[in-house]
């Protein structure tokens, strides 16, 4: 089987990195050679933070490369179009529609490009944008965008619902299955 | 049983399954997490060190009386701990001993790219590459085996995309390990020269042994496939090269990289026509594989700089490669100091006063970046305390009254101290600010011997840092908080214009500890808001222009207050 490349892109402090460990254990438990990558350290102070996951038969570089990805889930709408070549053709971009402002634009040294996703869209890329934040506050905190977004990418993978159910409480503290559950189901709606 | 672990949760339970009792580190990115995971068995006594060299000769000491032992760090701590290194080399171990380095290519967080695998030449000690996680755990316990067998230190060389990137391992159970005895023995351990003079052959005859057992190690191997194209690799370059061709090529993977086994690439290379050595940064393998006569391709066909994927190995080899879509560029997203970090006001106070800041490694080396830009140099760890002495003795008294060396609590622990005993002993009056977050900020909160707790997170002796530096001959030392602009601005003034050396300890906890509390966000009044942008000058991430008024992220503000000192309209607030 062809191995399969899903990036998790966002901004530190978004909770990617937990949204990876989840998705790498959940496809080692389905029997799946999983290679995880993440980069740490400066990504913590919000910087853009890349995750790579890749599973199949065998697995084995630990990064995906330009042209590659077969699933881009991002946390944030422009770093869905700065990793945008990362896609295969025929890829897919899951999108939160968050707009977090980089210090540059902050300082005004840079300007916010709104309509990114817009030109994504415009160049033929499959792109589904949906608003996190505001669901997975609803459900709880803004903390489970990232479980939210993990609901919209099941409902692309084959992978059963209670599976990704069984992941979730197995990945966070028992205090706020609940709420990430609820967040789950909202993303995968 | 398979367990998904990271690169370096698996050298940790490699360490632990081979029986480990002793490991001292200092934190470094990306190494820091083998010690952390280490610290969470109960069987092996961890600790961090000051800095690495203090790691090292604490695992030397753990080793001789007959323990195993290891000392993790990144890359350019080996340069730190170089110096028992090489004498190790001579001294040999009792109990195993393995050092842990983790090379940066790329440099994702690190202020070089350098290879250590020449370290491991230099210091004539076998180094050992895992290619996964699978084999950063089968290697480390290898590691121990070899150190105990050959009386030598080992090397364990991972990379970023090692250390910080999971696959599958397989649990086993530990070893129980002994203590070894510990017997006194002056012409092994004592290096002395009379002593060394006869320990420096034996390191030779050592390397021989060792070069023969690398023909013939289960850790290098020979995947033979296609007698036209040969490649020899290591490391992750293995997996990118099985990622583009499969079982397609021949494939020397070299999973111990000093001594290289100059039979085996001679055997391989008689049955190749061409032979390539794809290796990130150096041409190590490439040199070796030239000083035997051969002439392989290598790096007049891939780079020495930066990281390698499987793209450009396809490329630089000619074999398919993906089509992308190009796309615009987007306004870059550089690390920044997060919303109410302590670093801000006084980086802010040192950009406004336009002085000359010698700086180093740490969170707040990010008091570089726009709109602060208040650093100058940044070199090493401690350089910006030895630094700002050279400085000031180049420019004489005029420089010493426009210039600082800004250095965090651990950065000063680590190896500031003994920069400004310099400063005092040989007399510039310079300004020393010792930034005290509380906490190893950067590299993801590890305590220092400032914060009064171990790496359990249990109460430890807390150094007073106001009476080290006093006992270190500096008479002044001022303590500030950072939070307040006015106070911090006149106490760096105050100190640069003295006429003898002082230290200004700028003290706050790390607005990301746990035990910090922070206040209820701040809001901006938009009637009282004149659009001058005062309070955008700290660069802090929480505020922004909106519709030509400040606006604060209420999610992000801590309240720290920073910025309303700025407001001269006193348009930012504790209430909407």
């Amino acid at each position: 089987m062809k191995t399969t490349n899903i990036m998790i892109v966002g901004v530190g402090g978004q909770g990617s990195l937990l949204a990876s460990k989840l998705l790498g254990n959940l496809l080692v438990d389905e029997g799946y050679d999983v290679k995880v990558s993440e980069v740490h350290g400066m990504s913590q102070r919000g910087g853009s933070v890349v995750t790579y996951v890749r599973f199949g038969e065998k697995v084995h570089s630990p990064i995906i490369d330009k042209g590659e990805a077969d699933f881009i889930v991002s946390f944030e709408k422009i770093e869905a179009a700065r990793y945008a070549s990362y896609l295969s053709d025929g890829g897919k971009i899951i999108v939160n529609t968050q707009e977090i402002e980089p210090m540059p634009v902050i300082t005004g040294a840079a300007e916010y490009p709104t309509d990114a996703l817009l030109k994504l869209s415009e160049a033929g890329i499959d792109v589904d944008a949906l608003d996190a934040l505001t669901p997975a506050t609803e459900a709880g905190s803004a903390k489970a965008v990232n479980i939210l977004l993990m609901g919209r990418l099941s409902k692309y993978m084959s992978i059963p619902e209670e599976k990704w159910i069984m992941a979730i409480k197995k990945s966070v503290a028992p205090k706020f299955v609940e709420m990430n559950l609820k967040a789950f189901a909202l993303g995968r709606k | 049983m398979k367990k998904l672990m990271l690169g370096n949760e698996a050298v940790a339970r490699g360490l632990f399954e081979a029986g480990c009792k002793v490991v001292s580190s200092y934190p470094g990115t990306p190494s820091t997490e083998i010690t952390e995971y280490a610290a969470k068995y109960d069987e092996i006594y961890c600790e961090w060190a000051p800095n690495e060299k203090v790691g090292l000769e604490v695992a030397f000491g753990a080793s001789l009386a007959g323990a195993r032992s290891a000392c993790c760090m990144k890359h350019v701590g080996l340069n730190v701990a170089a110096d028992p290194l090489f004498t190790m080399s001579y001294t040999g171990v009792n109990g195993g001993l393995v050092i842990c380095v983790a090379d940066d290519p790329g440099m994702h967080s690190s202020q070089n790219e350098q290879d250590s695998r020449h370290y491991a030449e230099a210091a004539k000690l076998p180094m050992l590459e895992p290619s996964d996680s699978f084999e950063a755990k089968e290697f480390a316990k290898l590691a121990f085996e070899l150190s105990e067998e050959y009386d030598t230190p080992v090397l364990l060389r991972i990379c970023t995309r090692i250390a910080h990137s999971q696959s599958a391992v397989e649990i086993c159970e530990p070893d129980a390990k002994e203590l070894k005895e510990y017997i006194k023995n002056p012409k092994k351990y004592i290096m002395a020269p009379a002593n060394a003079i006869g320990r420096h052959p034996i390191v030779e005859e050592r390397q021989k042994k060792l070069a023969e057992y690398a023909n013939t190690s289960p850790l290098n191997k020979v995947e033979y496939a296609d007698s036209e194209l040969g490649i020899i690799t290591s490391g992750t370059c293995y997996q990118y090269v099985k990622e583009v061709f499969g079982d397609s090529v021949s494939v020397l993977k070299l999973g111990m990289v000093n001594p290289l086994p100059k039979e085996l690439i001679l055997d391989f290379a008689s049955k190749v026509k061409r032979l390539v050595v794809i290796e990130e940064l150096d041409p190590y393998i490439e040199n070796f594989c030239k000083s035997i006569g051969l002439t392989p391709d290598g790096k007049n066909i891939l780079p020495v700089c930066g990281e390698f994927s499987q793209s450009l190995i396809a490329r630089a080899l000619g074999a398919d490669e993906k089509k992308y879509q190009m796309v615009d560029q987007m306004p870059i997203r550089p690390p920044v100091m997060c919303a109410g970090c302590p670093h801000r006001g006084l980086f802010y106070a040192l950009s406004k006063k336009k002085i000359t800041v010698l700086g180093d490694i740490g969170c707040y080396t990010l008091g570089t970046a726009a709109p602060l830009s208040a650093i100058d140099s940044v070199l090493c760890m401690g350089a910006s305390v030895s630094g700002v002495h050279g400085f000031n003795k180049a420019r004489g008294e005029a420089s010493e009254k426009k210039t600082v060396a800004v250095i965090g609590d651990s950065t000063f622990m680590h190896s500031g101290m003994t920069g400004l005993a310099n400063i005092a002993y040989n007399g510039t009056n310079s300004t020393v600010i010792i930034v005290d977050n509380s906490i190893t900020g950067m590299t993801g909160h590890q305590q220092n011997p400032t914060t009064g707790y171990n790496i359990k997170g249990d109460p430890a002796t807390k150094i007073d840092l106001e009476a080290l530096c006093h006992a270190l001959g500096i008479r002044r030392v001022r303590v500030v908080d950072p939070y307040n602009l006015k106070e911090t601005e006149a106490t760096i003034m105050e100190e640069i214009e003295a006429d003898e050396p002082s230290v200004i300890i700028s003290r706050r906890p790390c607005a990301l500890l746990k035990y910090v509390k922070s206040n209820p966000p701040l809001h901006v009044d938009n009637d009282k808001c004149r659009s001058c942008k005062a309070c955008m000058k700290i660069g802090c991430p929480a505020i922004s222009m909106k519709d030509g008024k400040a606006k604060i992220d209420d999610t992000l503000c801590v309240g720290c207050d920073v910025c309303k000192q700025l407001c001269a309209f006193d348009a930012i607030g504790g209430e909407k």
